[in-house]
């Protein structure tokens, strides 16, 4: 039921992640985050079994943070991705998985810009745009058709918005309103959410 | 003597129904305003028509449970143990978020085991004048929350970018204390055992939660006074005890302010059941003459 989209440019990564905490039938949060910020340019999106994703997103979190702390500068967006995969593989044949899809999404200085896609198994791709959920199924085509490499912020966007549409026409689940941000060498930067009639 | 024939196919469930019982809290100007039935029951039976689902965790918070009795009883004790020892620890009261985060990693362990508790932790932070000891209520009358608390409770982002996002400076600053906006008013969290742990301004747990939802959706506003307050939640409760066969009894209503959370003595929805019933005669024979 929940979605996540990333889109990467020349120098940007756009990402974007529904905004519903559901719990059986109810909708309990309509504005929920699923945007973990690991550090000032990489953000990790997270979506998958209840308690799992807010513990196992945090528990990078705060990995990420302390490696900054004992080393004096930050994780790259390919190590972060690394180590994030490396923790769900070493918990995936334990008696406690975590069962949780994920997008990392990162500016580096030297590599530029990165998304990565990571599932509950532990896998992990890096990739020029990826979507997570049943709406993933609706939205990857429209990616495929319509993505080049050299998008601009603006073209992006419409990209982004072309895939909203079409779940609000194709997905049985209403997801009212998308946290959307963008990631470049400036930093992470909050964009319009984009929403969908009336609230 | 043959045993009983064993019982036929259950009837599959729509969606998973759990935890038999109707409690809601909302945040509204006056405070928090929590409320719950009091019906216990037991494979299809009533086990208790008189359970307590509402407990106070100290002076300034409520805790409404759902799902195991025994559960929720145990780990709403072992939460106010923590709390009490963090206050005299630290000199000052855990914020509500923090007792949502603190009960939300103590429950983690033992997820995917059968122990089910989903608990709204009601409360009020802040405006104690000596902070280890716990009153009945505040010495100082903060008089209605402060501007940020009506903020976060109408723009609900700020809370979860707050917690997230402390990503700490370089060299100078080893000590990593949150002196952050030191944040006053009230606050509602949904944590539950498989690891949710939500802030928001309105909740409601339990198989009668859908029916209260409808209710709470429609006429909770930030606005309403402590009496309509109390009148929205015993509606909200009385109507899904009305339609759920797993709520029902009374209705408990506590109310948290700055000063500490009361109960309203408890009411038997038997009684809101016949003057809705008087109310609805009265408006047909009316609508007749």
């Amino acid at each position: 039921m929940e979605y996540l989209v990333g889109i990467q440019g020349k120098d940007f990564v756009l990402v974007a992640a529904d905004n519903v905490a559901a719990s059986s039938i109810i909708q309990m949060k309509h504005d929920y985050d699923k945007m973990f910020k690991l550090s000032e340019k990489i953000l990790l999106l997270c979506v998958g079994e209840a308690g799992d994703t807010v513990q196992f997103a945090e528990y990078i979190q705060k990995n990420v943070q302390l490696y900054k702390m004992r080393n004096g500068y930050e994780l790259s967006p390919a190590a972060a991705a690394n180590f994030t995969r490396k923790n769900l593989a070493d918990y995936l044949r334990s008696r406690t998985p975590y069962h949780v899809n994920l997008l990392l999404a990162g500016y580096d200085d030297t590599d530029g810009p990165g998304l990565f896609y990571m599932d509950y198994l532990s896998s992990l791709a890096k990739a020029p745009f990826a979507a997570h959920g049943y709406g993933a199924f609706l939205t990857l085509s429209i990616l495929d058709r319509y993505y080049k490499p050299d998008l601009t912020r603006e073209e992006a966007v419409d990209l982004l918005k072309k895939c909203i549409e079409e779940l609000n026409k194709r997905f049985i689940m209403n997801l009212p309103s998308f946290t959307v941000r963008l990631i470049d060498k400036e930093g992470i930067h909050d964009l319009e959410k984009l929403t969908h009639g009336a609230k | 003597m043959n045993p009983p024939p064993a019982s036929p196919e259950p009837v599959p469930l729509p969606f998973p129904i759990s935890h038999g019982t109707t409690t809601l809290a909302f945040l509204f100007q006056g405070g928090v305003l929590a409320a719950a039935d009091t019906r216990s029951s037991c494979a299809g039976q009533v086990a208790c028509p008189a359970s307590l689902k509402i407990r106070p965790v100290h002076s300034h918070m409520v805790s409404t449970t759902s799902g195991t009795s025994a559960d929720c009883a145990l780990w709403v004790r072992i939460l106010s143990r923590e709390l009490r020892l963090y206050q005299l620890r630290h000199g000052r009261r855990l914020s509500i978020s923090g007792a949502a985060k603190l009960l939300s990693h103590m429950l983690h362990p033992f997820k995917g085991t059968k122990l089910c508790v989903a608990a709204i932790l009601c409360g009020w932070d802040g405006g104690e004048e000596d902070g280890r000891h716990d009153n009945g209520g505040t010495k100082t009358d903060l008089g209605g929350c402060t501007e940020t608390a009506k903020k976060i409770a109408k723009s609900l982002d700020t809370s979860l970018q707050k917690t997230q996002s402390s990503s700490p400076t370089l060299g100078g600053q080893q000590h990593l204390t949150r002196e952050k906006i030191r944040f006053s008013g009230p606050s509602l969290f949904y944590v539950c055992s498989d690891g949710t742990r939500l802030q928001g301004a309105l909740f409601s747990v339990g198989s009668g939660s859908p029916y209260a939802y409808s209710i709470l959706d429609q006429e909770v506003k930030w606005e309403l006074t402590l009496d309509e307050a109390t009148s929205i939640a015993r509606q909200a409760v009385y109507r899904a005890t009305h339609r759920d066969a797993y709520s029902g009894n009374h209705v408990d209503i506590f109310h948290i302010s700055s000063k500490g959370w009361t109960r309203r003595s408890r009411e038997d929805l038997k009684e809101e059941y016949y003057r809705e019933k008087e109310r609805r005669e009265r408006g047909m024979r009316r609508d007749v003459t």
